[in-house]
């Protein structure tokens, strides 16, 4: 028997695992959404701390999903919650690459790869805004956004130390 | 074809090599290193590290290649690189191939970061900690701003896709409206406007 929160849990991530065309970061304002607004399971500020320790943690960002299971079922809650994110959309993506294979240079299948690119820029540059919405609380924190953002354009800096140093000045309390 | 790497050949639909022969042979095992290694070293996303691994580093893939196996891995449903992951075991091992490198990703990094959310909720009541992840958030958010901005760089010089990206960007960000409504009306037509552009 599932219990109910397990169930509701395995159901929005496979609804939103169908919807996440262009990755984990595409579909951040779609799970805020859900998590936050309709399903009333954290608040904003548990949202945007949950994104930033899937930043900040090794691994995949689509891990942020282990983080939303966690706070509402407990371990199994996490489980549950990354199958339904990962498990189907492998098995499909396991078969569509077979076939895939073999119309290589078909003129739909670059088209629809072309097409599809711009959208997806534009759903992670929605995340993006949403996110600093988030996250941001006044000009202290639009500083480091932007300071990262502009040092991740133009530096070969490891990400990795932007987030550190943000941590140090948030730490010392003047983000 | 492909000599595989017991010495069989390989003759199904399985490789997308079969015109530009990748002269290697990635065992399951090493799938599963490999991949482990990737996700163990992916902060604030894997994808730059998978490339150069992939890449750079033990020449799984040509860029090329690279780049096809992200594309198709991008627009199918499911986190990207865990499709990509998927994507890129299959070619090489098969069904076990596909396994290996997924799990090799995933395992280590849900396990930490479950112990380290358990943590955070231990000490969360110590303002230092609050805030120390309070400035993370403002440079993670940053970190995915910058990401958008690189992809859309080849795209500068094509009015549609400006057009397109900024559609969605508008539709889910500021407007948010739900995502399968914007995605049922915009990917059709990002893929109509592409495929009467196509040369």
């Amino acid at each position: 028997m599932i219990s109910p929160p397990l169930f509701e849990l395995a159901l929005q991530f496979l609804m939103l695992s169908l919807l996440s065309i262009g990755g984990a970061n595409a579909i951040i304002p779609e799970m805020h959404l859900r998590a936050v607004d309709i399903e009333h399971w954290m608040t904003d500020a548990d949202f945007s701390q949950m994104f930033a320790l899937s930043q900040a943690a090794p691994g995949p960002n689509v891990l942020i999903v282990s983080l939303i299971g966690w706070k509402v079922a407990g371990v199994a809650g996490a489980l549950v919650s990354m199958l339904a994110m990962c498990g189907p959309s492998s098995v499909l993506t396991y078969q569509v690459a077979r076939a895939w294979d073999r119309f290589r240079d078909a003129p739909l299948r670059i088209a629809i790869e072309r097409g599809l690119a711009p959208v997806t820029v534009g759903l992670i540059l929605a995340s993006g805004y949403v996110l600093t919405r988030a996250a941001d609380h006044g000009w202290p924190a639009y500083a480091v956004t932007g300071t990262t953002l502009l040092l991740a354009m133009t530096k070969r800096l490891h990400p990795l130390w932007m987030l550190a140093a943000a941590a140090g000045l948030g730490a010392l309390g003047l983000v | 074809m492909r000599i595989g790497c017991e010495g069989e050949r390989i003759t199904d639909a399985m490789s997308a090599t079969d015109r530009t022969p990748a002269p290697v042979c990635v065992t399951t095992r090493a799938l599963f290193g490999g991949f482990l290694k990737i996700g163990m070293s992916g902060f604030g996303g894997v994808l730059p590290f998978a490339r150069r691994m992939i890449v750079d580093r033990r020449r799984w893939l040509t860029e090329q290649e690279f780049t096809e196996v992200l594309s198709l891995a991008q627009f199918l449903p499911g986190p990207n690189i865990v499709n990509f992951s998927v994507i890129v075991g299959r070619r090489f091992q098969g069904p076990m191939g596909a396994v290996a490198a997924s799990l090799g990703l995933m395992l280590l990094p849900l396990v930490i970061i479950l112990l380290l959310a358990a943590l955070y909720n231990e000490f969360a009541h110590i303002d230092a900690v609050r805030n120390a992840c309070n400035g993370v958030s403002a440079a993670a958010s940053g970190l995915v701003l910058s990401v958008a901005l690189k992809l859309a760089q080849p795209m500068r010089r094509t009015p549609w896709k400006i057009g397109i990206g900024a559609i969605a960007f508008v539709a889910i960000g500021p407007a948010r409206l739900p995502l399968p409504w914007v995605l049922a009306v915009l990917a059709p037509v990002a893929v109509a406007i592409a495929w009467r552009s196509r040369r």
